[in-house]
């Protein structure tokens, strides 16, 4: 359509940066992410279909320093995403939508993110 | 309830889209995975650093790929519907938006096929 010139409404640029507008934009990051993580799962899938020699091959790529780095990234992203996304759920059931209350859940989805990310992989490490 | 005005019933004209279908399937399937990620994820912590013998006999339980093949269907519909409205979203050339939906639909579909299959082959494979 021709109307490029027409005025626009203040868009994110005016506005003061807060926790629940990166949270939204967070979220959809983070799912976008994720898609290239379903890429790897459909690899490692894969590797422990086609035999032992090439699931090996796959547990040494995320053994390695840089593919653990990649996997905590995408642990963190999966918890975020699904936090934020029960989030989004309790919204869908009508509750929690004040001011304030978005606020807090947000900090709770930030906290429980990082808390679950660390806590698994400490449990990873540590133990098996 | 119908939301439309009477000229457009009249007309037999709805929104032409499937929105809130999507809008449906898109919590749908946020409600079954909740539960299956956190398996999932648990799963992975617990099968960290396993050995090829170890995890195709995990995969070999029949709750374990049962839940395999619905978690995988779930997430890859999941993310076929999240990039929609991201495309829909961004891309405002029509013909353009139409390419990027229908990429979107067959790759998704292809690589969860990918998924399950490779699960199916362990957990049926010898």
């Amino acid at each position: 359509m021709d109307n490029d010139k027409r005025p626009l409404s203040p868009h994110i640029q005016v506005y003061r940066w807060q926790l629940t507008m990166l949270l939204s934009i967070m979220h959809r990051a983070s799912g976008i992410a994720l898609v290239a993580g379903l890429f790897i799962l459909v690899y490692w899938l894969n590797a422990l279909a086609s035999g032992p020699e090439s699931f090996a091959q796959a547990q040494s790529i995320f053994g390695s320093f840089l593919g653990m780095l990649v996997m905590f990234g995408f642990t963190a992203a999966l918890y975020f995403h699904l936090c934020n996304g029960i989030r989004h759920l309790i919204w869908d059931a009508g509750h929690g939508i004040g001011k304030q209350q978005a606020f807090n859940s947000g900090r709770t989805v930030l906290i429980a993110t990082g808390v679950l990310t660390l806590t698994s992989w400490l449990v990873g490490l540590i133990f098996f | 309830m119908d939301l439309r005005t009477p000229y457009s019933r009249v007309h037999h004209l709805g929104s032409a889209k499937s929105g809130l279908g999507h809008w449906w399937w898109q919590r749908v399937t946020a409600v079954i995975l909740v539960p299956l990620l956190i398996w999932f994820i648990l799963s992975l912590v617990c099968l960290a650093g396993a050995d090829y013998v170890t995890t195709v006999a995990w995969f070999k339980r029949p709750l374990v790929s049962a839940a395999w093949v619905v978690l995988l269907g779930a997430l890859f519909y999941h993310a076929q519907l999240g990039l929609q409205v991201v495309i829909e979203d961004y891309v405002h050339t029509e013909l353009l938006k139409i390419a990027a939906l229908l990429a979107v639909k067959f790759f998704t579909f292809l690589l969860g096929a990918a998924a399950i299959i490779a699960v199916l082959r362990v957990a049926i494979g010898a």
